[in-house]
């Protein structure tokens, strides 16, 4: 389980685009560098970020090396009504981790 | 003629003393903003880790940070006031070695090491609570007077004192790099060229490896005077905890 921060705005409008902001404490490692040993570091980074809001995909990327440690998102969803956002994110290790959030549209 | 001169130049000595810089203050404008949200400062990762620490009970005596100090919020106040002195130790102690001690006297655990995330997570939850407020470091002699010297003293193979980085070329550039003027009033902070999160201590190590000279150790009398002297050339800045920096 790696550390997350969600923050979405506490008043969101329906129909209207709002942010979304993620921390994702992850090293990210980019499988380019080597040991004091001169022994290759194997990659570790997220390779597969979905966002879905109630089920419906808002976002899906592939991330790729060179994106820095505990990588910082920020991303735009349009909501018709209130819900959950699921983010979901896997990593080279093949471990799958979901967080959920509230979304509120006023 | 001669007296505009001299008199330009006490200008210049006293805007000197009264310019200090935070390392904020010559932060890019990304760094800045980084800083400046929450939601985007990689920080606020060990901030949430150090608030389930709080109330975790730990070590042989069955307690946590909570049960004796209540809400982490009744902390403010108290990181501005590091390194504050200890009679056990008979000298300041920073903020991380309190940490330190309050676990292995008061809950019967073990100590964190001086990189340990955990002891970082504490400490910036701790130093947040006071954010905003005035460093407030109080001036103890000797050692003060101690870490001054230590400030101006010549070390390691390249044979560089800390004061001629960033007291006579602060503002100036090391290899593309800006010489900040050296305050500590972010720390733990989050630092873009470690990925991560680090304590003062941390940065002083890194400063004395560069110059090639052997770190002081963590739990040093000469680290904890050299905070204490910078504490107090900080005193009156504003607490920035957890800031980040390049």
């Amino acid at each position: 389980m790696v550390r997350v921060l969600i923050n979405v705005p506490k008043q969101i409008h329906a129909n209207e685009p709002f942010e979304v902001k993620v921390l994702i404490s992850h090293p990210m490692e980019s499988g380019q560098r080597r040991d004091q040993m001169g022994q290759a570091i194997p990659r570790d980074i997220i390779n597969h970020f979905i966002a879905t809001l109630d089920g419906e995909t808002v976002l899906d990327a592939d991330f790729f090396p060179a994106i820095a440690a505990n990588p910082f998102l920020s991303f735009s969803v349009v909501a018709e009504k209130s819900g959950t956002l699921a983010l979901t994110f896997v990593d080279d290790h093949g471990v799958t981790q979901t967080e959920l959030t509230a979304i509120t549209v006023t | 003629m001669k007296r505009l001169v001299l008199l330009a130049v006490a200008a210049m000595l006293l805007m000197g003393a009264g310019d200090r810089r935070s390392g904020y203050d010559d932060a890019s404008a990304d760094t800045r903003a980084m800083q400046d949200d929450d939601a985007a400062n990689p920080a606020f990762l060990w901030v949430q880790q150090g608030e389930s620490l709080w109330s975790a009970a730990e070590g042989a005596a069955g307690k946590s940070c909570a049960d004796c100090h209540g809400d982490v919020s009744a902390m403010r106040g108290v990181a501005p006031r590091y390194p504050a002195f200890e009679p056990k130790h008979g000298r300041p102690i920073t903020l991380e070695e309190r940490i330190n001690l309050c676990r292995t006297d008061h809950m019967g655990a073990a100590a964190f090491a001086w990189n340990d995330d955990k002891l970082l997570s504490l400490s910036a939850l701790i130093g947040l609570q006071s954010r905003g407020m005035p460093v407030a470091a109080k001036a103890q002699e000797p050692f003060l007077s101690e870490g001054a010297a230590l400030f101006r003293e010549r070390m390691g193979q390249l044979n560089l004192s800390c004061a001629q980085c960033h007291e006579e070329r602060a503002g100036l550039k090391l290899a593309g790099s800006l010489i900040p003027q050296g305050h500590p009033n972010g720390y733990p902070e989050y630092r873009l060229e470690w990925q991560g999160m680090g304590s003062f201590y941390r940065r002083l190590r890194n400063c004395m490896i560069g110059v090639r000279a052997e770190p002081f150790a963590p739990d040093s009398r000469e680290a904890a005077d050299l905070a204490l002297f910078l504490a107090v050339r900080a005193n009156g800045m504003k607490v920035e905890t957890p800031a980040v920096r390049p």
